[in-house]
Formats: C-alpha cells, sequence, structure tokens
C-alpha cells in the first residue's frame, strides 16, 4: 500500500474560485434575460458580444502568457456581462468589443490576471468607453419599445470606428419621439424632472431608460450574500451611506436636491453597490475595511452625481474606492484575540455561562456558595444542582 | 461580525464547521490484541526523552518502566507488553526523523496482565506527592499535544488556581475517543478530576463538552449525582456549542467564561488549567492502582477502514498492525494521518507506532482524496474567507501573499504571525486551495531559527 503525506489540513471545503464566480453568474443570468426583456434584441446583441470579446481576450492574454487564468474561472464572463450591463443597451457593438478588451487588457491581463487586478475590469472598460465615446454612452434607447425583439436600435449596428446613428432621430422616424431616450438621473439632472418610485425600483411599465432592475438585483445579491458568495457589508455600507448622504442633503434643501429614495434605485447605484464594489479582488479583505471601503463609495458617489458635470457618478466611485482599498486594509487589520484593549482589561461577554471567579477561592471559606451561572442554557435543572459541603447520605 | 456571533449565540467569533464526520460516535471501545512485537520510541512527548533503564535480551513485565526521567520536564515510559527486548535502536519516528526505540517481543504465553502496579492510597496526600505520582504514570496530554501532565498541573509560584477546565470538546471531525471515554468512564473521569484538583487547588471544574456529544454530558452528570458531592468543589459538566476549534484552550475558556487569555499567556494568568478528558479518565484508573500509561484509546476511522471504531491499543502498536486489524490494509487506502484531519500528521511509513500523543489514525481514500488533488491553486483572490474564519482574528490573507514573498520578519512583527496555532481554518475555507497554514509552518520555523540565531 503507497501512502500519501500532505500537509494538515487534510479536508477542504468543497467550494472553490470556480464554484463562487459560477454562482455570479448564474446570479446575473435573471438579470440579464430580463435586460433582454426590456430592450430586445440590441440588449441580447450587446450582451453577446460584450462577453464574447472579454473571454476571447481572456483566452489571448492567457495564451500569450500574459495573465494567468483559466476559462472555467468564469471571471471573464462576469466582466463581460457586468460592463454590458452598465452600458447602454444600444450601445454600438463595435465600441463595446473596443471597450471589452480593454477591459481585459488593462484592468486585468496588465495587473497579470485573476486575483492580481488593482481595479475592477469591468469599470475600468467602461471608464475607458466613457472618455472615448462620450456621446454614445450617455444615449440611452427607450425600454419596452414595440417591436424591439425584431429590429436592433440602429446605433447598435454601427459600422467599426463609426460614428452610430441618432436614436432621436429614429425614434422621430418611428413615431416615437414621445420617448424620450434619457436615464432617470439624466433627466433629473439636466431638465429637473424625478422619476416615480415604482417605475424606478421595478422598471416595469413605461418606457423610462432606467437600465437593469434593481429590485432583480437585489433579489439576486440576497442570494449570493446568502450563500457567502459575496460580502453583505459592502453593499450595505454603500447603499447606507449613500443614502444617508442623500438624505442629509435633502434635509438641507429640499428642492434643490432629490429624495434619497431617488438617489439609491436611480442609474447605476444598485448594480455597482451589489456586483460591481464586491468584486472579492478589488475590496477590502478585512470587515472594518469594508465598511469604510463601502462608505467612501457611497459618498462619493452622491458627491459626484451632485457637483459634477456627468449624470452618473458610481463608476469613479468605485474605481477611487478600489485605489483606496491597500489603505484601507493597511488601516483596519483585525485585532487578534487576546491583544484589544477590552481582553486587556479582562472585558467578560455578556452571556458567559460561568462567571470568570468562582464565588469563593478557598475550600476552607465556610460561607462558600455554588458558583450560580448567569445564564439558563445547556445547564442542570437546579434540582440536580448540588451544593458544596452538603452532608453525605 | 461581533453582533452576528452574538446572535447566534457563538461561543467564540469565527471558526469553521467542517462536516462532523463522526463514524464511530455509538461504537463501544474495543481491545484491540496484543502485536507481536512493540515499538517504544524514547521522544514521545514535549521536553527531553527519557533515558532506557533495559537491556537488551532482558525480560520486561507489562507496566514495568523502561525508561526513567532524568529531566522535570519529562516522563518514564512503560512496558506495555509483557515479554523480551529485542533491540534498542534507530527506528523511523511519527514525525519524520528517526528516533530512539525500544523493540519488545512480546511473550506469546504471558496473559499480559498488568501485574507490575502496586494500589496505593492517596486520599491524603497533599499536591506535590499527587504531582509525583502523576509523574511516575508517565501520563502526557492525551489530546495530541502530548505535553508532560504533571508540568501542566504545577502551579507556577506567585500564581493561584481556582478552576480545572476539563476539555471534553473534540472538536476534531471523525475523532471519538474523548466522547466514548466520557460515555463509558464518567467514574474513572471524576476520579482524576478530583486528583487534578487537589494537585492545582481548584475549587471548581467544569467539563466543556460540544453539543453534538449530549450523552457523554448526561453520562457525566449522572455519574457526579451517584457519587454524591466531592470535598473538593464542584464538578459541571457544560455544553457549547459545536464549532472548530472549540478545542484549543483559548476558545473553550472564550466560550465558557466569555474571555480572551491576553496574548502570549497561559490560562493560568485567569487562575485556570485546561486538561484533556482522556487525561484526567485515564490518570483516574492509572492512579489509585499505582501503575503507568502503557495504552490508550485511539479512533480508526475514516472512508478508508472497513472496522471503523475506537480501540484501546497498546502504547508502541506498529501502525500496519492497528491498520490490519481495522481492515485498512487494501489497496485504496492512500493517506495515513495521525490525529484529526484539521491539525494530524500525514504518516510517513506504516511502520512508525502508537504514542501517546495519537488520539486517532485516519485513513483516507484515494477517491475522495483525488477531490483535493484536481483543485487548482489560484492566485489569492482576497475573498476574505479566511479572515472571516480565522479564531485568532488573524489576516491570513495578507500573511500568505507575504509568506510567498518571504517577508517572514514583517509576517512577525505586523500581522502576529505567533498568534497563529495552525487550526488550519483558513486553508480549510480557501476558495483559491492556497496551503496558507503550510507557508506559516514554514515561517514561524524561520522565525523561530532566526530568534535562535541571535541569542547564541
Amino acid at each position: 500500500m503507497s501512502i500519501e503525506i500532505r500537509p494538515a489540513p487534510h479536508i477542504r471545503t468543497p467550494v472553490s474560485v470556480e464554484t463562487i464566480m459560477r454562482h455570479v453568474v448564474l446570479a446575473l443570468v435573471p438579470i440579464c434575460l430580463f435586460y433582454v426583456v426590456q430592450y430586445g434584441l440590441s440588449a441580447l446583441l450587446s450582451l453577446t458580444v460584450i462577453t464574447a470579446t472579454c473571454v476571447l481576450a481572456e483566452r489571448l492574454f492567457a495564451a500569450t502568457g500574459t495573465q494567468s487564468g483559466d476559462i472555467g474561472d468564469y471571471s471573464a464572463v462576469i466582466t463581460g456581462l457586468l460592463l454590458a450591463l452598465s452600458l447602454p443597451p444600444a450601445f454600438p457593438l463595435w465600441m463595446g468589443a473596443v471597450a471589452g478588451f480593454v477591459a481585459l487588457a488593462l484592468g486585468k491581463a496588465l495587473f497579470g490576471g485573476i486575483g492580481f487586478n488593482v481595479f475592477n475590469p469591468a469599470l475600468v472598460g467602461r471608464a475607458f468607453a466613457q472618455a472615448a465615446f462620450p456621446q454614445a454612452i450617455t444615449a440611452y434607447s427607450p425600454s419596452f419599445l414595440p417591436g424591439r425583439f425584431l429590429e436592433a436600435v440602429p446605433s447598435s449596428l454601427a459600422w467599426p470606428l463609426m460614428q452610430p446613428a441618432d436614436i432621436a432621430l429614429w425614434l422621430k422616424d418611428k413615431q416615437l419621439d414621445a420617448l424620450a431616450g434619457a436615464t432617470p438621473l439624466a433627466k433629473w439632472k439636466f431638465e429637473g424632472v424625478l422619476a416615480g418610485a415604482e417605475e424606478l425600483v421595478t422598471s416595469l411599465s413605461g418606457h423610462m431608460a432606467v437600465g437593469p432592475s434593481p429590485a432583480l438585483i437585489l433579489l439576486c445579491g440576497v442570494y449570493l450574500a446568502l450563500r457567502r458568495f459575496l460580502d453583505w457589508r459592502i453593499p450595505a455600507a454603500i447603499l447606507g451611506s449613500a443614502g444617508l448622504t442623500a438624505w442629509l442633503l435633502f434635509a438641507l434643501s429640499p428642492d434643490r436636491f432629490p429624495n434619497p429614495f431617488f438617489m439609491l434605485f436611480s442609474g447605476g447605484l444598485i448594480l455597482g453597490a451589489v456586483f460591481m464594489a464586491t468584486d472579492m479582488a478589488t475590496s477590502p479583505v478585512t470587515p472594518k475595511g469594508m465598511w469604510l471601503y463601502g462608505a467612501l463609495i457611497g459618498l462619493l458617489t452622491v458627491i459626484i452625481r451632485y457637483y459634477s458635470g456627468l449624470a452618473e457618478g458610481v463608476m469613479y466611485a468605485i474605481l477611487l474606492g478600489n485605489a483606496a482599498t491597500p489603505l484601507i486594509e493597511r488601516v483596519t487589520q483585525p485585532t487578534p484575540f487576546g491583544k484589544s484593549t477590552l481582553a486587556r482589561l479582562g472585558h467578560v461577554r455578556r452571556g458567559a455561562s460561568y462567571p470568570l471567579h468562582p464565588g469563593y477561592i478557598s475550600r476552607e471559606d465556610a460561607g462558600a456558595v455554588t458558583p450560580q451561572k448567569r445564564f439558563m442554557f445547556n445547564k442542570p435543572k437546579p434540582a440536580e444542582r448540588r451544593k458544596p459541603n452538603e452532608p453525605r447520605d | 461580525m461581533r453582533l452576528l456571533s452574538y446572535f447566534r449565540g457563538e461561543a467564540f467569533q469565527r471558526g469553521v464547521h467542517p462536516p462532523s464526520c463522526k463514524l464511530t460516535a455509538s461504537a463501544p471501545i474495543r481491545r484491540l490484541p496484543f502485536p507481536e512485537r512493540v515499538v517504544v520510541p524514547l521522544s514521545q512527548h514535549i521536553g527531553k526523552p527519557p533515558r532506557a533503564i533495559v537491556k537488551v535480551g532482558q525480560e520486561v513485565v507489562r507496566g514495568e518502566p523502561i525508561a526513567l526521567a532524568d529531566d522535570w520536564l519529562s516522563v518514564p515510559h512503560h512496558a506495555p507488553v509483557t515479554g523480551v527486548v529485542e533491540s534498542i535502536g534507530l527506528r523511523p519516528g511519527a514525525r519524520g526523523p528517526w528516533s530512539e526505540s525500544i523493540v519488545i517481543r512480546a511473550l506469546p504465553g504471558a496473559t499480559q496482565e498488568d501485574l507490575w502496579g502496586k494500589p496505593r492510597d492517596l486520599s491524603q496526600a497533599g499536591p506535590a506527592e499527587i504531582l509525583a505520582a502523576i509523574r511516575d504514570t508517565g501520563m502526557v496530554g492525551l489530546g495530541g499535544a502530548a505535553f508532560p501532565t504533571h508540568a501542566k498541573l504545577t502551579v507556577p509560584e506567585h500564581a493561584k488556581v481556582h478552576t480545572l477546565v476539563v476539555n471534553g470538546c473534540e472538536c476534531e471531525p471523525y475523532l471519538t475517543c474523548d466522547h466514548r471515554l466520557m460515555v463509558e468512564q464518567p467514574d474513572a473521569l471524576i476520579v482524576g478530576i478530583r486528583y487534578a484538583m487537589r494537585a492545582t487547588g481548584a475549587v471548581r471544574a467544569i467539563v466543556g463538552i460540544e453539543d453534538n456529544k449530549a450523552d457523554a454530558a448526561a453520562a457525566i452528570t449522572a455519574a457526579l449525582a451517584r457519587c454524591g458531592p466531592v470535598p473538593e468543589g464542584t464538578i459541571h459538566a457544560e455544553l457549547v456549542p459545536t464549532k472548530y476549534p472549540q478545542g484549543a484552550e483559548k476558545m473553550l475558556v472564550m466560550a465558557l467564561f466569555g474571555t480572551e487569555i491576553p496574548a502570549g499567556g497561559l490560562p493560568v494568568a485567569l487562575g485556570m488549567v485546561v486538561n484533556n478528558v482522556g487525561t484526567l479518565a485515564a490518570l483516574g484508573q492509572l492512579l489509585p492502582a499505582g501503575r503507568g500509561l502503557t495504552e490508550r484509546v485511539v479512533t480508526i476511522t475514516g472512508p478508508g477502514v472497513a472496522r471503523p471504531g475506537d480501540y484501546l491499543v497498546p502504547l508502541g502498536t506498529p501502525l500496519r498492525f492497528v491498520l490490519d486489524y481495522a481492515g485498512a490494509g487494501n489497496a485504496e487506502a492512500r493517506e495515513v494521518i495521525l490525529g484529526g484531519p484539521m491539525m494530524g500528521q500525514a504518516a510517513a511509513s506504516l511502520d512508525v507506532s502508537i504514542t501517546k500523543g495519537v488520539s486517532g489514525v485516519l485513513v483516507l481514500r484515494g477517491d475522495v482524496l483525488a477531490d483535493t488533488l484536481r483543485r487548482k491553486t489560484y492566485p489569492c483572490i482576497k475573498c476574505g474567507q479566511c479572515v472571516e474564519s480565522c479564531p485568532m482574528g488573524l489576516n491570513p490573507s495578507t500573511l500568505g501573499m507575504l509568506a510567498a514573498k518571504r517577508e517572514y520578519d514583517l509576517m512577525g512583527s505586523d500581522y502576529s504571525l505567533g498568534e497563529c496555532f495552525e487550526c488550519g481554518c483558513c486553508s480549510y475555507v480557501c476558495p483559491s486551495n492556497i496551503p496558507l497554514v503550510q507557508q506559516f509552518r514554514v515561517a514561524k520555523q524561520m522565525l523561530r531559527e532566526k530568534a535562535v540565531a541571535k541569542q547564541s
């Protein structure tokens, strides 16, 4: 019998990197499906082309030895899907492919592949698209257009290196120009119109260009958090901090600023908080660091949205949060067991089964009493409890 | 996190819940036959190995001392079988290097009764006398660490001990030897606890048991009711929520008393001494009989064993004999682990023998191992699972990255590497399959060597 020698521990959890990534992809599937229902053929093409570009780019870089990586780890699929969801559905396909390639090349391969990237690759791609194609990235097409499954929005099908067709003109041609293709955030920022709550959350009715449904994203996020495939602290911190900041500003001057609910559910905040900021490689590992990181992103998002020339601020907020991550980690290292100030002072957790010192210290102490437990859980019934110094029978 | 652990009623923060796999929890302890030949390594415990006092060709009686300790932190060894000393020399050891061992050939006709021990009355003995008697039994911590028990029970000067914590957690998956001991021999355990209380001056003893072993707690409570009040103080059996690594003494003290033992300190800093149930149950049998430690309960289990069970094994029995008897001699068995799956050590050869510190022999099959073999090792994706599972509150993710860069000094100074007790939680949860604990073992060894080099 030949035997093997390996270091302890000899058992492992069944959860591997592939498992985590596969579940994130699974959680993205319903969101993508509903996105296609909303925007039709254009969205389907955009999702397919961008994801395929990302996967092919990763294959290329892995084959040339620029980065480590494996098709089985699904991480390029996640990058592609997230990038596609964060871009307008009718984003020209060639521009999407360029953004996808840049996402993998500058966002991931440059650093050495999975685990080594400093910035979220999907957001690197989107930041590139924002800089390179400023018009196309703000041109949203309305959702639930009639006939959306039969033909793609013409801007999607722009020839490579050509500017896309104007969506507004196309809508006018189709006698649909009443359905303006602006996002709720852009509408509020440039026209001063607030979208309704129900419309924002479910994106079910109307033709407003709201992007992927926040309610669905939250639902999928809850699933991932329960399965421990993403850390709940980061979305909680981002939404909490963004909501709080928005609420403070709203309380100061309700006419100038929108209500916090609009702030949370418009634009890409929910998608960013649940799927992008929680990217494991680019967020802190320490629990305290996660709260700090989330709070920073939430605050920056609101500031950028209110005071900058852009309607949307989530992308830059997350990229800045990514950049701050090493620093945040450094200042939020966990306190080792037995080294906290409380431990040094002899702090005792509430609800401990036994007091630290017995009620009496020496056996000679005649009035000795049995140490009474403070908490009636897991302990013998009082009838079974024996008193010390009780005469034997 | 603190809030969540509070609501979950967790005894200590973080930790993991590996599948318990206690296959042998309901089967009684059986005796293993005596092997033809036993190999007793002289170095079985922490501290200086004892000195052999028998000669080749000498006949020994079971229970007779065969090696005597000439250092305080050392214990004697006793002959596990009646037989003839065949040789004294280097044999393969469980930890890897060859070590000095005494080989005894059992006499086939001997009854193997322990005739050496002389019963003695320790009812009026003082602490020093009890400690000396404990040392004479050759007792070391049977939980796995193999630290001499008399040394552990010796209260340092200027310190006062009021509580004896009896560790019956047995948090390692698969192992059930302590569980069966508590269920089958609660009276011996109580006798052992009383000796330990008198040796340390403790006035209460608390047996901490994980709540997946409620029958053990019930057995102890019933035995306590039978034996009536004990003059030494009070004894309780307490259930604590099941979680790995509850059996670490810092974690158990946290679970029972809700306080952290200060870093670098021992439980005695809080007036406590922690001992394993197996050790105390064995003491409860050996001390009144005046015998030495010649056998121990070992859990022989795992997917590769046909007849798993808790066996009373003579010390020095070769692993090959044990595995043959338990039905693990087939070719499918691929890894033999001494101890539990989380902290146990893979045996390098089947010629090593069962020593005082071996609480279990776990045999993993090739097809089970293949799952971990096939797993690819990814770079750290910084998922933070290790940070959320480290019971000592370290940051294994950062430590692992530093270890890969060989920044050992930084690991020791800024990231408290010294606090790591190698429980294996971080490697267990790591989705990237990074051998974190192995890296930390190397780093700690390097730091120790550096410290030694600096001193000399």
